[in-house]
């Protein structure tokens, strides 16, 4: 259990002296796989983390993400497969020693110790001398905001606070990778922005290598270097941010991130779809889908909205998001879509109105089996 | 993100959280220790009373009238308790919230007051019309069921929604006795289940009080015959064991079936949460 | 009962619409009250009333009723004072041996799965056991350990027993743990549940040992929820009755024997009065006990939420 004293140098941050040593670890997932019974939680999951890297796992729940930080924690084990942090293999060593930082989803802590001494519990453990623990856990009280409350019990704080202590509990020790498991879903929405901000501020700053579960897209989109999507144990798709949106692998991709409809059109084989009467470029993974029948997936900015009398669609529902307003069209067949359009040019689309949906087909789009 | 070949891998990685799989020695010890502890004492009991003690229990003298008071005494209090306990419970939960906290300070003053003590204190004050029946036992045990009934009754309430289902059974039109009668009470089946089974083991094993009074009832008649016969007052005991555990085990087993509709809690005899406690039903009596 | 709820009701639906008069408010809450005036008046004659009469009792002379100290003075003087102290010895080990075999037992299982067969046979049959008490066990512990005994038959070699060691302290104090023991079991469970997953994790991934995280979390915070459940043993123990009178005839010396001794109508009259005066200190002590278990209940729920 070596303090990481790595020559931690990173422009600026006079605080980190206080416990940032600025420099995480590289960790390397390796064909993870573990299942519980008849249930396989995790297939064979693979996945690069880079020093310093933040990476989300999102996925709806039962995907493996949470399965997966666990074994990276060291509390749970895999069937088969191996954890690297840096260069080393961790899979035989025990959770206590992995010198990894975790915040659990909530009322993880101790009870029984005021802010100030759960903070500095991990190195107590580390057998640093009281004078020094103070010291460095009141530094990291002061880097989540919460130096006045040292001396107040877990029962005594809000949710928000109390995942905050867990953060600098996390990292008091200097760790080399630090886990997050769905540290927010337990919070409200206003405190959950906050924390959001101040978790990557500080992880950045701090340099840690960092691995996030959460089921919330918003979230890891806004946080993230780099988002991984998982369903049923796999990865199906790692990509930063931006790029998860834009150009989605898969259809679960594109439907778990953001906004999609889906329009039936009709797919030839090759590279081009027909919907809304004209031929739209294919991307993504489409290998897979058959010709004929399939359900085109198109984002609400893909698609464009015109009142038109006798159009192929009817407003059914209309929501404001500000600059942008979005509109629940229903078009001919039963087909349920939703188009944003400019908040100014929408002020006529009241529900009921007859429009004209229709697609600019210049942006390639996905394709998926009918649904 | 390639596979690895997988052949080095076909050994299952064992990380420390497959330590716990498999238990330390001295938890099974211990474990062996307490069922020889607990085994024993009925083992010796059965071979010590012999089969045939079993089937001459029943014929004995004045094990009919014995064994009838008891049931008699199990009736009353039973009813008694019901009657009492439902509607008020009902009652403090929906109109009286602010004294449930009191509710439960009284309901554990039978506990602080052993049987032993209020029987003292009941033959006092008890008119004297009542001290010549034995149903004033039967009132007396409506009180030491009092604790079982009440949080039974209480945890009941708690696991539904009883303002609300009300509050819709009123705005549909319908008054408080049917309100009560179709959709608080079939609600609170279970519940009241429960406080008559413990009622009822209860007044079955039930010695201090009975044989402070005087009277005769099954437990007092095994005391009374362990002159004439140990082995038949051994039988009796273990009969009137086995019926509790039949009683006990039906409550647990419709208790395990509610809470796997709730989402899988399980189920003993007490809850130590906040200040919740069900004592026994054998010592306290 | 329901009659008056409705009353209640109705005209609690024009409340909202003009201001009561302070006399229709005054009806109106005592008109609720009335719901529990049925249970009121029970617990009133069913328990205050004898615990009353026992309260005044111990300060009277048995035969004139005069205001006296004598008796409260013989029950903590003499053979009383014996019985007061041997029941407080007895409760006290039957509350501590048991406390700690039964958390043994409770941990033991209590780190299986849900599922687990050997965790649900455990708690059953603890439910089972607790729940045997009284005569019949009595009965099942001179069927072991009597003269007569079979358990005595097998270890009367190794002269460990004196078979009529049963019918004192020594006897009732094992009859005694056959109940305790699985009481014990079942009321520290949910308190041992009540410990968070996370807490354990979150200690082993601060580098804590299985060790230090009983020495600084599990068992600090399991501290007052094991108090409580020591105290309630404690109480159990002191109000039992039944298995010693069955053992042992009504001849050791405990507290709660000697009540019954001096009230069962077989003694020389002139004495009740005495044993109202054990009555009382007897309520004393257990409801001192109640007011601590209700303090240390409320410190352990604090943390175990």
């Amino acid at each position: 259990m070596t303090m990481n004293a790595a020559a931690g140098t990173e422009a600026g941050g006079s605080v980190q002296s206080a416990a940032g040593t600025g420099a995480g670890a590289p960790v390397v997932l390796d064909s993870l796989s573990r299942s519980f019974g008849a249930v396989r939680a995790l297939d064979g999951l693979s996945l690069n983390i880079a020093p310093g890297e933040l990476v989300a796992l999102l996925g709806p729940s039962g995907c493996g993400k949470t399965t997966a930080l666990r074994i990276v924690a060291g509390f749970e084990y895999a069937d088969s497969g191996k954890v690297t942090v840096d260069g080393r293999d961790v899979s035989p060593v025990p959770a206590a020693k992995r010198d990894m930082g975790m915040v659990f989803q909530s009322y993880s802590l101790f009870p029984n110790m005021t802010a100030l001494d759960n903070v500095a519990f991990g190195l107590r453990m580390r057998k640093i001398g009281a004078g020094e623990r103070t010291k460095r856990a009141t530094a990291l009280l002061d880097m989540v905001g919460l130096a006045p409350q040292a001396r107040q019990y877990p029962h005594q704080l809000s949710g928000g606070q109390q995942q905050r202590v867990a953060l600098a509990r996390a990292l008091a020790i200097e760790p080399r990778v630090l886990l997050l498991d769905e540290p927010l879903s337990a919070l409200d929405a206003k405190v959950r922005l906050q924390l959001r901000e101040q978790i990557r501020t500080l992880q950045q700053r701090l340099g840690t290598t960092t691995l996030f579960v959460t089921h919330d897209q918003e979230e890891a989109l806004s946080m993230a270097d780099r988002v991984g999507v998982m369903k049923d144990g796999r990865l199906e798709q790692i990509a930063a941010p931006s790029e998860l949106y834009s150009t989605p692998a898969t259809a679960f991709v594109a439907e778990f991130v953001g906004t999609m409809s889906r329009i039936p059109g009709n797919y030839s084989g090759g590279d081009e779809v027909t919907v809304f009467g004209r031929d739209v470029p294919v991307h993504g993974e489409h290998a897979s889908v058959s010709a004929g029948e399939v359900d085109v997936l198109v984002r609400p900015e893909g698609l464009t909205v015109e009142a038109v009398a006798g159009g192929n669609g009817i407003v059914t529902d209309r929501t404001f998001l500000g600059s942008l307003t979005r509109l629940s069209v229903l078009l001919s067949g039963d087909i349920a879509v939703k188009v944003d359009k400019t908040s100014t040019a929408a002020t006529e689309l009241l529900p009921g109105t007859s429009v004209q949906v229709s697609i600019p087909g210049t942006e390639p789009v996905l394709i998926a089996e009918r649904a | 993100m390639a596979t690895v070949a997988t052949a080095e891998r076909t050994t299952p990685v064992r990380g420390p959280a497959a330590r716990r799989r498999s238990w330390p020695v001295w938890r099974w010890a211990i474990l062996l220790i307490a069922a020889v502890y607990f085994g024993i004492p009925l083992y010796a009991g059965l071979k010590f009373a012999g089969f045939k003690a079993f089937t001459q229990v029943t014929s004995y003298p004045q094990f009919g009238s014995a064994f009838a008071l008891s049931l008699r005494l199990a009736l009353i209090a039973t009813v008694l308790t019901l009657v009492l306990m439902v509607p008020t419970t009902v009652y403090v939960h929906l109109r009286l919230p602010r004294i449930r906290r009191a509710m439960e300070a009284i309901t554990i003053l039978p506990i602080v007051i052993p049987p032993i003590v209020l029987i003292i204190g009941v033959l006092k004050v008890a008119p004297g019309f009542l001290i010549s029946t034995p149903d004033l036992l039967g009132l007396e045990y409506v009180i030491l069921a009092m604790p079982f009934a009440y949080r039974s009754l209480d945890s009941g309430l708690r696991s539904f929604d009883v303002k609300t289902l009300v509050e819709a059974s009123n705005s549909l039109g319908a008054g408080w006795p049917t309100t009560l009668w179709r959709v608080v009470i079939p609600n609170l089946r279970t519940a009241i289940l429960s406080a008559t089974v413990l009622t009822v083991a209860l007044v079955l094993g039930e010695y201090t009080m009975a044989s402070l009074d005087n009277f005769q009832t099954f437990p007092v008649w095994i005391v009374n015959f362990e002159q004439n016969s140990g082995n038949v007052s051994v039988a009796a005991s273990l009969l009137a064991l086995f019926v509790t555990w039949l009683l006990l085990m039906l409550i647990v087993t419709l208790g395990s079936r509610t809470a796997r509709r709730r989402g899988g809690a399980e189920v003993t005899l007490f809850s130590v949460g906040t200040r919740q406690i069900t004592p026994t039903v054998g010592e306290a009596e | 009962m329901a009659e008056v709820a409705t009353a209640a009701a109705a005209p609690e639906a024009q409340a909202t619409r003009a201001r009561p008069g302070p006399l229709t408010r005054i009806v109106r809450s005592a008109l609720r009250w009335l719901g529990v005036l049925p249970f009121g008046v029970y617990v009133a004659l069913g328990l205050g009333a004898p615990t009353v009469a026992i309260a005044i009792a111990a300060f009277q002379g048995s035969n004139n009723n005069a205001a006296t100290l004598s008796n409260m003075d013989a029950a903590v003087h003499g053979t009383y004072l014996t019985g007061l102290e041997n029941s407080l010895e007895l409760s006290l080990v039957c509350a501590i041996l048991p406390g700690i075999f039964g958390l043994l037992i409770a941990y033991a299982i209590f780190t299986a799965k849900r599922g687990n067969v050997l965790r649900r046979v455990v708690i059953t049959a603890s439910g089972v056991f607790a729940n045997f008490g009284g005569v019949p066990l009595a009965f099942l512990f001179i069927a072991s350990l009597s003269t007569t005994g079979v358990v005595t038959g097998w270890i009367s070699s190794a002269h460990i027993w004196n078979p009529s060691d049963l019918y004192d302290v020594r006897g009732i104090f094992l009859a005694y743990l056959y109940f305790q023991i699985p009481l014990m079991v079942l009321i520290v469970l949910p308190a041992l549940e009540g410990l968070r997953p996370a807490w354990r994790e979150a200690a082993h991934n601060m580098g804590a040992s299985n060790w230090q995280y009983w020495r600084y979390v599990g068992g600090p915070v399991l501290f007052p929820s094991f108090l409580g459940c020591l105290l309630l043993l404690f109480g159990t123990s002191l109000s039992a009755y039944a298995t010693a009178e069955a053992l042992t005839g009504g001849t050791v010396s405990l507290i709660s024997i000697q009540i019954g001794a001096l009230l069962n109508g077989n003694v020389i009259a002139g004495q009740e009065n005495l044993g109202y005066a054990l009555g009382l200190i007897m309520i004393v002590i257990i409801a001192v006990v109640m007011i601590l278990y209700t303090f240390v209940q409320r410190r352990a729920a604090r943390w175990l939420r």
